[in-house]
């Protein structure tokens, strides 16, 4: 069996390629952190005294966790995209935002939705009584939050944060309908040229389980760090 | 279980006479079989303006549906239009049931050793750009360091970004790239010729155009069945006579397209000799 690793000795495929991984890897280090930030403030948001405030949460939860991450960034470039176009010398427009950007603004809060109902999820499992104790000591509400609530409710969801971190860095591969080349898009590039399909697939799944592998052993050393004694985590 | 065991055996006994049956016989001879019959039956595309498709009362036309014709009057009869596809023109031609394949096929060596593909090529297409008017591409120098929109897979995507220096965004549809296109994510499109040159008379892009001429061109093959050697002679002076006397370049101009460079060519070596 004749095995064609063309990018190996390719210069122009290697670094096609590699940026390709380098893609990948900005994305999915753009979107976590986006779509963490985003999880905390969505869910200190669902504490609000405001009805409006909590609705609003809710229904940006609800919109992009049933709704497809595909049809979400083919929404955000094709439809939304051109109504936020400025005009270019010689007449005509052109988009603001290139696919780069709306490929890490979807995917962020298509994580983040789900990010606010595993933070949710873990501060419903702080017990009440925890919450009246530091009540009564006159914390505020911000205060609770920041220093009691959100430290053990984060400890408690990090098995499923973990999930969705995971989740993400390979739902950044869809990011290749919208002509970001990442790495799905460069190995199909290859793959078409030189029609070596089976070794370009084995590649990137190869690639992309080294790359999450990184994220899980990362989730891992941080789940021993955060440990406290005595909680049970 | 004796029914059973019978209708197994009546069922294998019929697959494998069926089989049989349907054995390639001898070599065809179309060129009888047409003046026989009559008629000429051809496969065309009825999908794809302006090579093959259907009028508004629901009439085969187009450049290949006329080609077809040509020869149909050459033998002196009727003609029947079979609407053939991609997947299925190859398969009709072996089994008989269209003598002559007049179809958008791309002449390669793996569909030569299929069917039998008239020489000399009758069509090719490559690609080009569509491009916003004003945007200053003119020559293929001028894309160089921008952004084009185009397909995913396509054969001539690394020429376009290596030897030409395009930045390209390549979407998996022809939808989306358009759309990007309309909306100013890339100055130009490039796609197959054939597919890029007929939007020109289409009011909707009335704001672009195509200057750029068209690279990586792959030939097209008229197809009969591949043991009919004289049939496949006689086509062969058929399309010869077509580009002697500028049939192929009338129908461009008969459906809106642009005289090919292709077309030009062999009429010149056509009329040359």
């Amino acid at each position: 069996m004749h095995i064609r690793l063309t990018f190996m000795y390719d210069m122009g495929e290697r670094a096609r390629m590699l940026h390709g991984f380098e893609m990948t890897v900005w994305l999915s280090i753009v979107t976590i952190a986006a779509s963490t930030v985003i999880g905390v403030i969505g869910v200190w948001l669902l504490g609000a005294h405001s009805v409006a405030v909590r609705r609003a949460v809710d229904g940006y939860v609800q919109f992009f966790r049933n709704t497809p991450p595909l049809v979400q960034l083919y929404f955000f470039f094709f439809a939304l995209s051109p109504l936020l176009s400025v005009h270019v010398a010689g007449g005509g427009s052109r988009p603001m935002l290139g696919n780069l950007f709306w490929a890490a603004f979807s995917l962020s809060l298509f994580a983040g939705a789900f990010n606010v109902e595993i933070f949710r999820s873990g501060i419903e499992a702080i017990p009440r009584t925890t919450l009246e104790a530091a009540e009564s000591l006159g914390f505020s509400r911000l205060q609770t939050f920041a220093t009691i609530v959100f430290p053990l409710a984060f400890r408690i969801g990090l098995p499923a944060f973990t999930n969705n971190v995971v989740n993400l860095v390979k739902t950044t591969s869809l990011a290749y309908a919208i002509a970001v080349p990442e790495m799905l898009y460069s190995a199909s590039q290859i793959w078409s040229d030189d029609l070596n399909v089976p070794e370009m697939m084995s590649f990137i799944l190869v690639a992309y389980v080294a790359l999450v592998a990184i994220v899980v052993w990362t989730m891992e050393w941080l789940e021993r760090r955060l440990r406290i004694p005595g909680y049970g985590m | 279980m004796k029914f059973v065991r019978a209708f197994f055996i009546a069922t294998l006994t019929a697959f494998v006479v069926g089989f049989w049956a349907t054995a390639p016989a001898s070599a065809r001879d179309t060129l009888a079989d047409i003046k026989q019959r009559g008629k000429l039956v051809v496969g065309v595309k009825t999908d794809y303006k302006p090579f093959g498709f259907l009028d508004p009362s629901g009439k085969v036309v187009g450049i290949e549906p006329d080609l077809a014709a040509d020869v149909a009057r050459r033998l002196g009869v009727t003609i029947e239009y079979v609407p053939v596809v991609a997947a299925n023109r190859i398969q009709f031609l072996q089994q008989g049931r269209i003598d002559l394949m007049i179809a958008t096929m791309t002449d390669t060596p793996e569909r030569e050793g299929l069917v039998g593909i008239v020489k000399p090529n009758y069509y090719d297409s490559g690609a080009d750009v569509l491009a916003r008017k004003g945007s200053g591409l003119n020559t293929w120098a001028d894309v160089r360091g921008k952004t084009l929109c185009g397909i995913q897979g396509a054969y001539y995507n690394k020429d376009v970004q290596d030897k030409y220096g395009a930045t390209l965004q390549s979407f998996t549809g022809t939808a989306e790239a358009l759309n990007a296109l309309q909306s100013g994510s890339c100055v130009g499109f490039v796609y197959d010729d054939t597919f890029n040159l007929p939007k020109l008379n289409d009011p909707q892009w009335s704001g672009y155009e195509c200057k750029l001429p068209s690279i990586e061109a792959l030939p097209w093959g008229v197809a009969v069945e591949k043991s009919d050697d004289k049939f496949l002679a006689y086509m062969s002076d058929v399309v010869k006579d077509w580009h002697k006397s500028g049939l192929i370049m009338s129908l461009q101009k008969k459906y809106g397209l642009p005289v090919s460079e292709f077309a030009k060519r062999m009429n010149a070596e056509a009329n040359h000799k």
